[in-house]
Parts: C-alpha cells; sequence; structure tokens
C-alpha cells in the first residue's frame, strides 16, 4: 500500500513501483483533472504540485510521493490566483478542447506566484514547456496576462 | 509508454547504497531517467532513490568552494544559491534549462551523472573549474571535470559509486563569466553551448558541447588551425565575456 496526501486527504493506495504520479491520481484516485499526454516530460499536460511547487506527474513514480503533499487542479478549486485564471481563461478563450489546461492552469499560477508573468514575452517563455494542441497560445497568454 | 516493472528502494545512508546499487540504477531527480524508462530504452530491474541520503542537498561555502550537493535542484539554483557573481551565473544556467516543472526535480548531480552531449551542467562547470565528489559507502575521491567526464553518455563513475556534490572555486575579483545556449526553444536541448571563464590576467577557459561530451577548447590554437581560432573568437563573442 502507498499512503498518498492528495488535495489535503489521505488515501491509501494499490500501485507498482513503476506507476507514476499522475497515472494513480487519475486511475486510482479519479482525480482526472490531471492530464496524460506525452509521459515523458515534454508537454506538461500532467502538473501537479508537490510540496506547493509543480512537476511533471508523469515522471514522479507514486510510491516516492508518500510523505509529500500532492495538489491537483481539483485542490485548487478556491485558491484566489485560479480563481482569477479561471475566469480570464473564459473571457480571453484560452481553451477549446481543454486537454492542455489543468497543466497550463497550475504552470500559469505557478509564474504569476514567483513574478515572472510581466509581459507577454515572459509569460510566452514561462509557457514553453505546455503545449496546447488546438487553441492556439495568443489567447492563453492574454489571459495569463490579465489575471495577475 | 509504462516502464518495465522496477522495484522501487530507498537509500537512507552511504554505508548501505553500494549494496542497493549491485543490481540497481541509481535514482536522482529523475526527469531524465523516469522518460528514458517510458520510452524503455533502459530496462532496469530496480532504482534507489538517493535523496535521503544524509547531506545529498546541502548548499555550503567551504575551503574557498561552493559546495553543491549532487541533489540540488536546479530550479534551487536558479533562484539563486552562493556568493555573488557566481550566484548569478549559476542561475543563468539553470534558468535556461528545461522548465520549471523539471526544474523543480531535476538535479545538477543527476546532469552531471548523465553527461547527455547536449546538457548545460557538464559544459558550464567544466568552464567553471568545477570537480566532482563521487563517493562509494565511506570512501571519497574528487576529480576535475576534465577528469570526470570521459565522453558523451559517460563518466569516471565506477559501479556503486554516485555523485556526492560538486565544487566550484569561488572566483578572484574581476573574474567574468559569459554563457551561450542556442536552443530551437527555450528549455529545449541545445544545439550549441559554450561557457566562457575569465579571470583577471589569465587566457579565458572556454568549455564547449560536442558530440562527445563537454570539452574544453585549446587554450592556444595552433597556428595552422585558423577555424578553431575563430570559433574561440565566436564563442568569446556570443558568451558576452
Ligand atoms: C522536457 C525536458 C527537457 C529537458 N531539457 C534539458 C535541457 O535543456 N538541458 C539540460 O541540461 N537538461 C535538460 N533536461 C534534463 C534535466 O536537466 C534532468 O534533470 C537531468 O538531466 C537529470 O537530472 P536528474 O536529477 O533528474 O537525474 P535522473 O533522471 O534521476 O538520473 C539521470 C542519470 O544519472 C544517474 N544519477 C542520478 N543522480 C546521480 C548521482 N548523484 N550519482 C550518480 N548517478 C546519478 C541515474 O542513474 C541516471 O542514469 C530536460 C528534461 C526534460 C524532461
Ligand atoms: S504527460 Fe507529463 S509532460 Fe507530457
Ligand atoms: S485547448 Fe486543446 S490542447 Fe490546448
Amino acid at each position: 500500500m502507498t499512503r498518498l496526501c492528495v488535495n489535503g486527504e489521505t488515501h491509501d493506495v494499490r500501485c507498482e513501483d513503476r506507476d507514476s504520479l499522475a497515472l494513480v491520481l487519475r486511475d486510482a484516485l479519479g482525480l482526472t483533472a490531471t492530464r496524460i499526454g506525452c509521459q515523458h516530460g515534454s508537454c506538461g499536460a500532467c502538473n501537479v504540485l508537490l510540496e506547493d511547487v509543480p512537476v511533471r506527474g508523469c515522471l514522479v513514480p507514486a510510491a516516492l510521493a508518500e510523505g509529500q503533499a500532492v495538489t491537483t487542479l481539483e485542490g485548487l478549486r478556491d485558491d484566489a490566483v485560479m480563481i482569477r485564471l479561471r475566469a480570464a481563461f473564459t473571457a480571453h478563450h484560452a481553451l477549446q478542447c481543454g486537454y492542455c489546461t489543468a497543466g497550463m492552469l497550475i504552470a500559469a499560477r505557478d509564474l504569476i506566484l514567483r513574478g515572472r508573468a510581466g509581459s507577454a514575452a515572459e509569460v510566452r517563455a514561462g509557457l514553453a514547456g505546455q503545449l496546447c494542441r488546438c487553441t492556439g497560445y495568443d489567447g492563453i497568454v492574454a489571459a495569463v496576462l490579465a489575471a495577475q | 509508454m509504462i516502464p518495465a516493472p522496477f522495484t522501487l528502494r530507498r537509500a537512507a545512508t552511504w554505508q548501505a547504497l553500494p549494496e542497493l546499487l549491485e543490481d540497481a540504477l541509481p535514482l536522482g531527480g529523475g526527469q531524465s531517467l523516469m522518460p528514458l524508462l517510458a520510452l524503455r530504452l533502459a530496462e532496469p530491474t530496480a532504482l534507489v532513490a538517493l535523496r535521503a541520503l544524509p547531506g545529498f542537498s546541502d548548499i555550503a561555502e567551504r575551503d574557498g568552494a561552493l559546495w553543491i550537493g549532487a541533489g540540488v535542484t536546479h530550479a534551487r539554483i536558479e533562484d539563486g544559491i552562493g556568493p555573488a557573481p557566481l550566484r548569478d551565473w549559476l542561475s543563468q544556467v539553470a534558468a535556461g534549462i528545461a522548465y520549471r516543472p523539471v526544474r523543480n526535480l531535476g538535479t545538477i548531480g543527476g546532469s552531471l551523472a548523465l553527461h547527455d552531449p547536449a546538457a548545460d551542467w557538464p559544459v558550464a562547470l567544466l568552464a567553471l573549474g568545477a570537480s566532482a565528489v563521487l563517493r562509494q559507502g565511506d570512501t571519497r575521491r574528487v576529480l576535475p571535470m576534465a577528469q570526470f567526464l570521459t565522453g558523451a553518455f559517460a563518466t569516471a563513475l565506477q559501479p556503486g559509486e554516485v555523485i556526492e556534490a560538486v565544487t566550484i572555486p569561488i572566483p578572484a575579483p574581476g573574474t567574468r563569466f559569459g554563457w551561450c545556449k542556442l536552443a530551437p526553444a527555450p528549455g529545449a536541448f541545445a544545439d550549441a553551448l559554450a561557457g566562457v571563464f575569465r579571470a583577471p590576467g589569465a587566457a579565458p577557459r572556454i568549455a564547449v558541447a560536442s558530440p562527445a561530451g563537454a570539452r574544453l577548447m585549446p587554450e592556444a590554437p595552433p597556428p595552422d588551425d585558423p577555424h578553431l581560432a575563430r570559433l574561440r573568437a565566436v564563442a568569446i563573442r556570443r558568451a558576452g565575456a
């Protein structure tokens, strides 16, 4: 059994050592905001917070997250920055299919919290590791700038 | 895209590590190893997580050098460690590696151990005159970068041995460092890398990425090699040193 602390709740899950945190969050805990795309770190769809900093959920064995606080997008429902980001993403048409959105929001929130979302160029550079395959990035960049 | 089955072990002491590693690979931040496993380019039967080893992520100033534990992440270095101006130089290199969620877990020791010929730390640390502190149980040895990095994806690490830390001499006042990474997109692996270190009164020390791994350019290019002389000049100009 692996004991995970996710969004403030403790869960005992049965998983193999090779299972990634992203996989376990989705399959064992039903937390499906976290998406799985490339599974090798390139697309950012799987971003979650580990001890309050964003990491690639696909590159962390779930068993290694034991004893650390995991936060998924579901756990950021009432987060002040996330509330602003959600509104701005809607207003600026920053999503279409939504596959990239959870990872994008978690990366964008981190940029805002670290003061790295001051200009369109800064936001673009900061989101370079987040791939969106359908909306195009202009609306996303505008939304992040509007949400600070 | 799911790795082959493996067993995860956690090393708690340096003394127990060599035995744990006998049939296993060390796991640093996993930011290169987990993708390699997902792509099944490697299929180890066991991994040993290093991060709980005592002192593995320590940062200290000792004997005129900055000691950076192998487990220190790129993100922590990006945010600033050690005295200026070394702090700013290291921050610049770290900030150009991958993306923040990758930098939050990827470690300087893991980058060095893998020695991907397109990776940033091997080149930067070679230019900075750094050394690798290698440890096996209670035995330590310290190798200058040029001896540690033996070729692309190759290092002087012996079985059962891991990188404990990197040490970088604190530069003399007036020393300059320039860094140039040319990559197709921010955070992507480099097409070209150059680090130029210039201590007052000394010839610039230039490290570059090559297909054979990080290497130093000769200090005095042979007169019959105008190409190398030009490359040196370009590296110095592009790196702004
Ligand atoms: C999307 C993406 C983009 C990236 N872009 C870049 C880039 O632009 N530039 C760049 O330089 N890197 C890049 N990387 C790689 C990243 O920097 C990794 O963090 C780094 O290469 C490996 O560090 P790690 O701690 O994650 O090591 P791991 O993945 O844990 O291990 C890497 C290798 O080193 C061994 N190892 C780990 N720690 C030690 C140790 N202390 N002693 C001995 N052996 C050890 C492991 O067994 C393994 O073979 C990128 C990675 C990703 C996923
Ligand atoms: S699924 Fe993790 S980065 Fe693409
Ligand atoms: S909204 Fe479809 S991939 Fe980004």
